[in-house]
């Protein structure tokens, strides 16, 4: 299955007596880039969750196109990437052997893509290391390769520059675009609204796991992030 | 022709919440393409966890270890001018089996929220019972190599003649671990993210799996008596291979819904 939008209809979250998420609806189109912002706590993380079939909502309703999460199955999870904060990778595999097995378990032929997802990575020279002798750096760099091998549609990426230098930040913000351009849905959820400013083409403020505000992105971020999320 | 699947397969899958368990019971290829895919995602899995084992050791080292280390106390506590009292055998070998297999459960699954791989498996398109089943062969190569230390060891130091009975002995090994690890795998993963799974792990786990461990003792017990008495160990057999077939469709049916947040 393929979709073009994933539209949130009211969508809540409840663990136990705490509300991650209250009545969010949101429309996330083909071709946008949209900054998830909010403090520590606002619920970005469990949005994630839900997008990505992961965490269950309550209530309300996610479509994925024309499907609900529950009807669409493994069909839909194929076009969902995912990058949290954790970065799904074993430590002590090497970066190869992470690639080639998260390649695997998608049903791809790991051998062509692996190469390039090394070279993309910047860690061709290091694809035979463990992983857990690599950098923060490294390994995010490593786990947005991982979490991108299949081109999925729908890309969601919980704090993406954590432990990047300026060099590799231009280069992942330079990718997004280019996927957003190839007609993938991306979604940053991040606390950096210097490098949201001026990469994401929307903006979903959200607080205590409501939905704030959801509009076109324009200068100023960081003025407008204070000014509803600091006033709310 | 295609085949059509029982409708209560999908209602059963459909009331538990498992869409993926309901789509591959009435998915009319069930027998060729999807048997193929569970089976490829299920070695993957395996293959990941025995390759992450032969860079480190840690949970094979620590669970033999820990299982030589049973066996080598009851030895000093209850084996005395040579002998052993009568049965203690078969309750060691169980005992040394279901400590170290805790041990290694809880293990095996830090390693998945270590990094939290589990949801990115969890995400992948792959048969969510076929992750379940892949990890299940890990704990089941894990337990297969203790138990090939255990039994010469306990034969040895208990003067059991454990050895002489391998074709009884075998099965009732087998499928007593098979058993025991297939209710482990599902509640170590279920699991996975309480704070407490150290604690709550044993105490979910062996009052479920008492049966397995009963069956096993008394089926080991009754091949050491003099003369060994195989009607017994073949009752008892048939009783794990009954306790597996619940176990192991139960777990398929439950780890994707226990597994969602």
């Amino acid at each position: 299955m393929d979709f073009d939008s994933v539209r949130l209809t009211d969508v809540s979250r409840h663990f136990g007596r705490r509300r991650a998420l209250s009545k969010i609806s949101l429309t996330l189109r083909s071709g946008d880039i949209v900054g998830l912002l909010g403090p520590n706590g606002a619920g970005k993380s469990t949005l994630i969750g839900v997008l990505a079939t992961l965490v269950t909502a309550t209530a309300g309703e996610v479509r994925y196109g024309q499907q609900q999460a529950r009807d669409a199955g493994p069909e839909l999870r194929r076009r969902i990437g995912l990058l949290a904060h954790e970065l799904h990778l074993y430590g002590e595999l090497t970066a190869r052997q992470n690639l080639t097995f998260f390649a695997s378990l998608y049903g791809l032929d790991p051998r062509p893509i692996v190469d390039a997802a090394l070279e993309r990575a910047m860690l061709a020279d290091r694809a035979d290391d463990p992983v857990s002798s690599f950098s923060r750096g490294m390994r995010q760099r490593l786990g947005l390769e991982r979490a991108l091998l299949h081109r999925p549609r729908l890309v969601l990426l919980d704090e993406p520059f954590t432990g990047l230098d300026d060099r590799s930040v231009g280069m992942v913000c330079e990718r997004l675009r280019q996927l957003a351009g190839d007609g993938a849905i991306v979604m940053v959820a991040t606390h950096d609204l210097d490098l949201a400013d001026g990469l994401v083409t929307r903006v979903a403020l959200m607080r205590d796991g409501r939905l704030l505000s959801d509009e076109a992105a324009s200068a100023g971020l960081r003025s407008r992030y204070r000014s509803v999320v600091g006033s709310a | 022709m295609k085949r059509r699947a029982p409708a209560c397969a999908h209602a059963i899958g459909v009331w538990w919440g498992a869409p993926d368990a309901a789509r591959y019971l009435v998915s009319s290829d069930f027998r060729r393409d999807h048997t193929t895919m569970f089976l490829k995602t299920a070695l993957l899995v395996l293959r990941k966890d025995v390759a992450i084992e032969i860079r480190s050791y840690e949970i094979l080292a620590t669970t033999l270890f820990f299982a030589v280390g049973c066996v080598l106390v009851f030895a000093f506590a209850l084996v005395k001018e040579g002998q052993a009292p009568p049965d203690a055998a078969a309750a060691i070998l169980w005992i040394a089996l279901l400590f170290a297999g805790t041990l290694a459960l809880g293990r095996t699954f830090e390693r998945e929220r270590y990094g939290e791989t589990i949801r990115a498996l969890l995400l992948a398109p792959a048969s969510r019972p076929a992750l379940y089943v892949g990890k299940l062969l890990g704990i089941l190569c894990l337990l297969g190599l203790t138990e090939m230390l255990l039994v010469p060891l306990v034969a040895l130091l208990f003067s059991a003649p454990l050895l002489g009975h391998l074709n009884l002995l075998l099965p009732l090994l087998v499928c007593g671990t098979i058993g025991f690890a297939a209710v482990g795998t599902l509640f170590a993963a279920m699991l996975m993210r309480a704070r407490t799974r150290d604690v709550m792990l044993p105490i979910l786990l062996y009052p479920i799996t008492i049966p397995v461990i009963i069956a096993g003792v008394r089926g080991t017990s009754a091949l050491l008596a003099s003369p060994p008495d195989e009607p017994t160990a073949m009752m008892w057999l048939a009783i794990l291979v009954s306790f597996d077939v619940v176990f192991v469709t139960l777990s398929l049916w439950t780890f994707e819904p226990l597994m969602m947040e």
